[in-house]
């Protein structure tokens, strides 16, 4: 596609854009819409038995009339079984369009996962999210995954009161238990989300509750059916840090008790010290480096995620200046061939003009998408 | 920029003035009052009076009865400004660029078709500080403990306050004549949390820079151009950039443009209302170093608002922490990001999440949330989530304390 550098197109080019993307979307809208699919179809296998969730070389695009936006472009990364995965990284690095992608809550049609697959862990099948159809995702969203967003009200209904919406989910997925059942487990759901009035709240419209109590409502309907994968994202970016502490606290307390898995979105380094247990640091629609938290905080390797650390005041740390990443992020449509990082990177060496570094393991656990790191593995 | 808050001061006195209909106790009294006052009269008159004699004392009667609820309503209605004088004035010490005192300011909440006033907002409910010359104060707090309407009202954008001093170099802004006002303004200066909705979108970035400065004529026309591209160089933006309009610039570049706007005006104290809440992590540093730049270049003072403690202890030389209206806490960052006292900064403090995996953090979490304003706790308004509250708590409000030199707290549990 040719781009002139000022991103302007004309408006013939950005139909002909418009036509090609419309072929397509056409195709995968397609197979997505198909219906009543041997369940056969969508199974697959995993690696390692004990990972919850396997993402491999994802590739979710927007097909927008300003040309394709590769929003993620070839990850990989797992998330155990009763592990915290965080991934962080700045806005519009891909994090939400990750998580929607687990989801299938693109917004389609421009929005497709192209390429890669998705291995969600169900107990005793393995789907792959990634080719399924409509019709079968619905059956396992809210069931073994779902998801916490940063506003809780884009998820509420505003009319609807909120024990009916929690009973709404457990009806869906378990259809013929009687009402005062659903009733009951709503209450001790609510109750369990730290919500001390669960009777009360039972019986409220969402805008009556402050916004750490809809988090908390929101909480309760995504731990209703016992998921095995929870995707918070940006969970209490929304909240005030006291509040904050209080929801992060829950989360991890109901984690345990349903022995399920998160994946925990943030652009808040301190919270993903605090909760994870992997870390995933995500740049331009790539994952440049992955460990354990340790790792990730004790031995940053790529220069970003060194960046980021040293860009963030930390209580306690008296320093004079911070330190501050020159440039900005290239532009999503016509990224470099290069390593995407290479024109902001102060680090960088000969050899990082060549194509865009793949995944060096530093360690079993610790990966890096960086030419420094070249040597040391053909070192080990 | 100076016009835009001048007019949207404007705007909010006249509504001040409007809201002061009714206070509505003292109304209702005296219409309880009157019917009991006129029964009397025709008791009194009975044998005596003519039936001509009784209308015209009735109607006298019922013009009494007019005025005196017209007082009454008069009364109510300078009540209703609610101006507090229950604070010794302070002594100006020149070391102070602003002194704060008592400081409060309550919003009306309005309520049916004729906007009765049925109860007041307590935003800022007795703030008292000190900020010296050329330092940073940070004001941190959780969201809706009236930070913002404390800057406001600092710099008189937010119509009359309720009660307190605000002297800015020994001067009370509130006794300001609007032509003294508007010389002020280009000395205090605001940067908004916001830098998409605070630029207007129909002007070159050059005009919204420069704008204010040739309606003051801060500088000679001809050396006007060259004034304007010196302030953008210094806040990191490019000549050409003069032409461009608001929605080509990127977010950390619009914060720019805030910035250089306020700083055209040469102003010498600054309120930063949540400069960088809106940016990314990497673009917030860049912002914090070029305020510490400015500040440094230019001999700023700057309010620093922010709930991002650990930015605040970058920045301030002091720090304030408000709960609900109320300063609960002020001393320099060392003092207070070391010795913590009052228990809301407490708790505060140990919910900072810590980018160190290996920290355990000793956490209070508080229970509850946070009470609503306009109908606050009575005694200490931290009672209800306190895990220290006694009964003295519950219903006398504690006085602030100075602890150790400059190191000030409101709580019972340090009244000695
Ligand atoms: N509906 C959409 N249409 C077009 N582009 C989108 C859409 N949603 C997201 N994108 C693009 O995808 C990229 C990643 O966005 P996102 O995943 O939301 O970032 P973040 O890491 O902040 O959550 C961004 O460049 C954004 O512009
Ligand atoms: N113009 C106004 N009219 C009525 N209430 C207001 C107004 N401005 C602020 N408030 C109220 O005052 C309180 C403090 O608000 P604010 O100063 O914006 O808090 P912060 O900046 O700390 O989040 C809030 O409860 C808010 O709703
Ligand atoms: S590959 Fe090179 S340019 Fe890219 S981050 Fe590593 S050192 Fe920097
Ligand atoms: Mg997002
Ligand atoms: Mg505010």
């Amino acid at each position: 596609m040719a781009h002139k550098d000022n991103g302007y197109l004309s408006a013939k080019e950005s139909r002909r854009i418009s036509r090609e993307n419309k072929k397509v979307t056409d195709k995968l809208e397609k197979q997505y819409r198909r219906k009543n699919v041997p369940e056969d179809e969508f199974l697959t296998k995993l690696d390692n038995p004990d990972n919850a969730l396997e993402v491999r070389d994802l590739h979710t695009y927007f097909f927008t009339d300003m040309g394709v936006v590769k929003s993620v472009d070839g990850i990989s990364f797992d998330v155990p079984i009763g592990k915290t995965v965080g991934i962080v990284g700045e806005s519009g690095c891909g994090k939400s369009v990750t998580s929607l992608s687990i989801m299938q809550l693109l917004q389609r049609p421009q929005g497709q996962i192209v390429s890669g697959e998705i291995r969600l862990n169900t107990g005793d099948k393995v789907y792959d999210i990634a080719k399924i159809n409509a019709q079968t995702v619905q059956k396992l969203r809210g069931r073994y995954m779902s998801m916490i967003f940063q506003e809780p009200m884009t998820s509420l209904n505003p009319v609807f009161r909120i024990g009916d919406q929690v009973d709404e989910v457990l009806q869906l997925h378990f259809p013929g238990v009687p009402l005062d059942q659903i009733k009951a487990r709503t209450i001790e759901l609510l109750n369990m989300a730290g919500i001390a009035n669960a009777e009360g709240v039972y019986r409220m419209f969402p805008h009556e509750l402050s916004g750490g109590m809809r988090q908390r409502v929101m909480i309760a309907i995504a731990l209703a059916c016992s998921p095995r994968l929870i995707i918070a994202d940006e969970p209490t970016t929304a909240l005030d840090v006291t509040i904050q502490a209080q929801i992060l606290d829950l989360l991890r307390n109901l984690k345990d008790k349903i022995n399920s898995s998160i994946m925990l979105i943030t652009h808040d380094l301190g919270v993903i010290a605090e909760m994870a247990d992997y870390v995933v640091v995500m740049y331009s629609g790539r994952i440049v480096e992955q460990g354990t938290a340790e790792e990730i905080f004790a031995h940053p390797a790529h220069p970003y995620t060194i960046g980021l650390m040293a860009s963030k005041p930390v209580v306690g740390k008296k320093i004079d200046k911070l330190y501050s990443i020159p440039g900005k992020v290239p532009n999503p449509v016509n990224m470099p061939d290069y390593c995407y990082f290479r024109d902001r990177c102060e680090m960088k060496l000969d050899r990082c003009n060549g194509e865009y570094p793949c995944e060096i393991n530093i360690s079993p656990t610790h990966k890096v998408s960086c030419y420094r790191f070249y040597d040391k593995k053909e070192g080990e | 920029m100076a016009d835009e808050i001048k007019n949207a001061a404007e705007e909010e006195e006249t509504t001040v003035a409007t809201e002061t209909a009714v206070a509505d106790p003292v109304a209702e009294e005296s219409v309880q009052e009157a019917p009991a006052a006129a029964a009397e009269t025709p008791a009194q008159g009975e044998v005596v009076m003519s039936e001509e004699e009784r209308k015209a004392a009735e109607k006298a009667e019922k013009q009494r009865q007019k005025e005196e609820l017209k007082r009454l309503k008069e009364e109510a209605r300078a009540k209703a400004l609610y101006v507090d004088k229950s604070y010794d004035p302070v002594e100006y010490d020149p070391q102070y660029i602003l002194m704060v005192n008592n400081l409060k300011k309550y919003f009306p909440i309005k309520d049916g078709v004729f906007a009765r006033t049925v109860g007041y907002v307590r935003a800022v409910d007795g703030v008292t500080f000190n900020l010296k010359r050329g330092t940073t104060m940070g004001l941190v707090g959780e969201s809706g403990c009236g930070k913002t309407t404390t800057g406001r009202v600092i710099l008189r954008l937010s119509g009359e306050k309720t009660a307190g001093q605000v002297l800015f170099n020994g001067e009370e802004v509130y006794d300001k004549t609007p032509a003294e006002m508007r010389a002020l303004r280009t000395k205090m200066q605001i940067v908004f949390q916001d830098p998409f909705s605070s630029l207007s979108p129909r002007l070159p970035v050059g005009e919204i820079i420069g704008e204010a400065v040739r309606e003051h004529k801060l500088v000679p026309k001809e050396e006007y151009n060259d004034y304007i591209d010196d302030i953008m160089d210094k806040c990191g933006l490019q000549p050409f950039h003069k032409y461009r309009y608001p929605h080509e610039f990127s977010g950390g570049q619009r914060q720019r443009i805030c910035i250089a706007r306020a700083l055209a005006l040469n102003p010498e104290f600054v309120v930063c209302d949540e400069p960088v809440s809106a940016l990314d992590v990497s673009i917030q540093a860049q912002i914090i170093n070029l305020l510490k730049e400015l500040q440094e270049h230019f001999k700023l003072t700057y309010l620093f608002i922010s709930h991002d403690l650990s930015v605040v202890e970058h920045i301030s030389d002091s720090v304030g922490v408000m709960y609900l209206g109320n300063l609960v806490e002020y001393g320099t960052t060392e003092e207070i990001f070391s010795n913590p006292l009052h228990p809301y900064t407490k708790a505060l403090f140990s919910a900072i999440p810590v980018p160190d995996p290996t920290v355990k953090m000793n956490r209070i979490i508080l229970e509850g949330s946070i009470p609503s304003p306009a109908n606050p706790p009575e005694g200490c308004k931290f009672h209800t989530r306190c895990p220290y509250a006694t009964e003295e708590c519950k219903h006398v409000a504690p006085c602030q304390r100075e602890i150790e030199p400059g190191h000030y707290v409101v709580c019972h549990l340090y009244n000695k």
